[in-house]
């Protein structure tokens, strides 16, 4: 293809201009803070994944007799904080987004440079506490810090921890702030509201649930702290305070949170699917409002944590009905990537691996939420371990295949290589297949009457455990195995073109790497997705 | 590997229809999801790349009315779902006549359980079958849950505040209880056992436990014990709020609230005196939280719902 000789501009790319550590640490080039970003998430998945490994080697029998019960309950807990905070919220939106957001609306940098600078100082400073609150010994509350146990009773180090997520939060809100009026105010001449791509969309709903949600969570720790340091009454029954309120108002952001995980995926899964399968994306509109739609919706929805907590009868069923409408949205969104498959032409290469993945995860999660929504049922399975599948399908067989989908498609991009690809799709399958023979026992045995968060447990459900520990087997090395090849790739690889997939999104009319200031000429605003069905060159043998 | 897991005993009136919502939401969550599966694997075939196909553009009409219509398919559907199984299953069954009251008290890490004749046990919680069961269960510390996979039912259990589980199991056995909030160093083994034995298996079962005091009788105990009746008692000098018929009385607060005095009230009364004070008295009584525990109160409470004695105190 005639567009796809390199030809070296006089600019540098951003990875070669300034080589120094100061130009890395304070650089206000978006997709420098990008990789930043991408580095510190990479650390601490790591983290979260040696802490449930520890967890899932337990488990492989009934008796505690690998570690002990107060250090089990910390791994289990330091892989959830880790998870969340340190990389599912910050995964897709502080390292995709940064990067691509303004490479997709045609800008040269997001709204403010420095504030994004900023995003990563507060969440390197929330990620001390939390390294901290290791060294000290750990904490043992679970992630989701309930009272009056996070607050009376626990010996570990509650207020590093919460300190930790207290700062880190506000990482996630200055990325939000930043992404909207990136998105208001520097869009290239031509890209309208309704050209945008779905990742563009997506990063923006993400960012609003970000703003609206987060300070909440902010109150919340803050008066977790309050009531530890200055033993304030607050959610101490006997002494006029209320431990649900912490419930309700934890759930009010947590909720919402895993739409921040999960938003941005269904972006990603856009993007991908519509490149591989050389297809205009059916729906776009609707696709556009579904994603503003969950985002909306999300925000009502946090009391179906809470259907056996105590609270009323009729309050369960409001938040049931509106659990229920949530499903619409997202299921919509399925039906119309699926439909997107009719009459493309389709290939197989990694990142689309993933988004097939993703589809099937994401699909599963989602359809297990209705068991979860529909009270009687949720009274049952709540707080088993068919819970603990259900999220996991949609945050790890959903965002995390997207992120290691992007992460493969927008490699070339990123790095100026490419990828091995037989490796790649090699590490895809893999890991569709270690997740769900780690996850699916877990909805047998939740269902079975298995609780979570169990050091022990009773041996009729151990041979569930046994494929679970099993599958996080295998899955642990599906993500070790991108590590080295990538790593290998950034050293080796093959040069990239500057859009190795005939990509139509704007990142792919800039070079690979794309210089400091994003574009050499300005880029030019087409329909989203124009993918024409003789177009379909593109793929491995248009490198 | 002793014992496999495969299959639950439905050992409760709600186990039936708790499983049958499952196996219908499962068939729907099946139907869609199959029907995805194949969808997504015939087209993936069907227009890989290469394959001699179609690739031409939807007429946008079409699109549209495909788009609407499993929108408005998948709103319907969610909606007779959450009517079909929540709106019909969603609230707590009704009284039966010889409903039999078992209190529980709940802390870390283990359950004690106390029949109405006295009988108390730890961890383990013996029951007759086909009989209504209401547990009324509180915390003396965190938050756990009573949970009992075979009976389909958890409810979490909260310092202070009183929570109930209203079931009636229907097939003899023992069963797993577990605690299923997490609330600590050893949550894990806050465990116990359910056995559910014939009605007269039960009464012989009570007739040979210890028998302790009755919750009521241990609860008047207390109320002397505490001192309670020298300000509360009708003779009493002391101006403090009398306490016959005062269960399930609506009783007027200083800052013009009305509440009513159900177990709740009473509770928070005892450990936290000052939160509502009655109108018209001083706030003078002491919290009691630091010399009652948890099933103490209970049994306090259980006491004052049975005054006025007959001739007597207070």
């Amino acid at each position: 293809m005639s567009d796809t000789t390199f030809v070296p501009a006089p600019p540098l790319d951003y990875l070669h201009d300034g080589a120094t550590l100061k130009s890395w640490l304070l650089t206000t080039d978006h997709k420098r803070i990008a990789i930043l970003f991408g580095l510190s998430i990479t650390f601490f998945f790591f983290i979260g994944a040696v802490a449930i490994s520890i967890v899932r080697l337990e488990l492989l029998t009934p008796a505690g007799d690998l570690v002990s019960d107060d250090t089990y309950n910390k791994m289990f807990t330091i892989h959830g904080i880790v998870m969340v905070w340190f990389f599912l919220i910050p995964s897709i939106p502080a390292t995709f987004g940064n990067f691509l957001l303004p490479l997709m609306i045609g800008a040269k940098d997001l709204a403010f440079p420095r504030i994004n600078l900023l995003s990563w100082y507060l969440y390197i400073g929330g990620a001390a506490f939390t390294v901290l609150t290791l060294i000290l010994g750990g904490v043992d509350t679970g992630w989701t810090f309930y009272t009056p146990y996070s607050t009376m009773f626990s010996n570990s180090s509650v207020l590093t921890a919460a300190m930790g997520i207290f700062v880190v939060g506000f990482s996630s809100v200055l990325t939000g702030v930043n992404f909207i009026a990136t998105t208001h105010m520097l869009r290239a001449p031509g890209m309208t509201w309704f050209r945008m791509p779905l990742f563009v969309w997506a990063m923006y709903a993400t960012s609003l649930v970000m703003v609206l949600a987060t300070p909440v969570l902010a109150m919340t720790l803050l008066l977790i702290m309050a009531e530890r340091w200055f033993d304030l009454p607050i959610f101490d029954a006997s002494r006029g305070g209320d431990p649900l309120l912490f419930q309700h108002l934890f759930w009010f952001y947590s909720h919402p949170a895993v739409y921040i995980m999960v938003l941005p995926a269904m972006g990603v899964a856009s993007e991908i699917l519509t490149c591989f399968a050389r297809r205009r994306l059916f729906g776009y509109s609707f696709m556009v409002y579904a994603l503003v739609a969950i985002a909306v919706i999300g925000f009502f929805v946090w009391g179906h944590h809470m259907f056996v907590s105590g609270q009323s009868a009729y309050a369960n069923v409001v938040f049931s009905f509106l659990s229920f409408m949530v499903a619409v949205p997202s299921a919509i969104k399925v039906f119309n990537w699926t439909a997107t498959l009719y009459r493309g032409s389709i290939s197989f290469d990694a990142p689309m691996l993933y988004i097939f993945g993703f589809m099937g995860l994401f699909t599963i999660g989602g359809l297990t939420g209705l068991f979860l929504a529909t009270v009687p049922i949720d009274i049952h399975v709540t707080d088993t371990y068919f819970v603990v599948a259900h999220f996991h399908y949609i945050m790890v067989g959903g965002s995390v295949s997207a992120f290691f989908g992007a992460l493969h498609f927008w490699w070339p991009k990123i790095t100026g290589k490419l990828y091995p690809e037989r490796l790649a799709r090699f590490a895809a399958i893999t890991m569709f297949v270690g997740f769900n023979l780690t996850f699916f026992p877990q909805f047998v045995m939740g269902y079975l009457g298995m609780p979570r968060r169990y050091h022990v447990y009773p041996p009729e459900f151990q041979v569930y455990h046994v494929l679970s520990t099993c599958g996080a087997a295998v899955l642990g090395v599906a993500y070790i195995l991108p590590l080295f090849y990538l790593i290998w790739s950034f050293r080796n690889g093959a040069r990239a073109s500057s859009n190795p997939w005939n990509a139509k999104g704007l990142e792919w009319q800039t070079p690979s790497p794309p210089p400091h200031e994003n574009f050499l000429t300005p880029p030019i605003v087409e329909q989203p997705y124009d993918y024409q069905p003789a177009d379909i060159a593109g793929g491995r043998d248009a490198r | 590997m002793s014992g496999f897991r495969y299959s639950l005993p439905e050992a409760s009136h709600n186990a039936g229809q708790v499983d049958f919502a499952f196996a219908a939401v499962l068939s729907i969550a099946l139907a869609i999801f199959i029907t995805l599966l194949v969808l997504i694997i015939v087209f993936a075939v069907r227009y890989r790349r290469g394959a001699p196909a179609s690739h031409a553009p939807l007429p946008k009409l079409l699109s549209r009315e495909i788009e609407i219509g499993w929108t408005v398919a998948t709103t319907f559907l969610a909606i007779f779902t959450f009517w079909w199984f929540v709106g019909g299953m969603g609230l707590p069954p009704r009284d039966a006549p010889n409903q039999l009251e078992i209190h529980v008290v709940a802390k870390q890490w283990m359950w004690k359980t106390q029949h109405p004749e006295g009988a108390r046990e730890i961890d383990a919680l013996h029951i007759p079958v086909n009989r209504q069961i209401r547990l009324v269960m509180t915390s003396q510390d965190v938050i756990h849950s009573f949970y009992v996979p075979a009976f389909r039912l958890k409810q979490d259990v909260l310092p202070v505040r009183s929570t109930e589980l209203v079931f009636t199991p229907t097939e003899l056995g023992t069963f797993h209880l577990f605690c299923a909030e997490y609330c600590g160093t050893q949550h894990s083994r806050m465990t116990g056992e359910i056995t559910v034995m014939t009605a007269a298996g039960y009464r012989a079962w009570l007739h040979k436990q210890p028998h302790g005091d009755s919750l009521v009788r241990e609860g008047e105990n207390l109320f002397d014990k505490f001192g309670c009746g020298a300000c509360h008692s009708t003779q009493s000098q002391v101006h403090a709020p009398k306490l016959d018929r005062v269960f399930g009385s609506v009783v007027v607060l200083q800052d013009g609230r009305q509440v009513r005095a159900d177990e709740a009230y009473l509770k928070k009364s005892i450990l936290d005196p000052r939160a509502d004070i009655v109108a018209g008295y001083a706030p003078i009584m002491p919290a009691y939280g630091q010399y009652a525990d948890a099933g103490d109160v209970e049994a306090i409470v259980a006491y004052l719902k049975t005054l006025p004695k007959q001739g007597g105190k207070p």
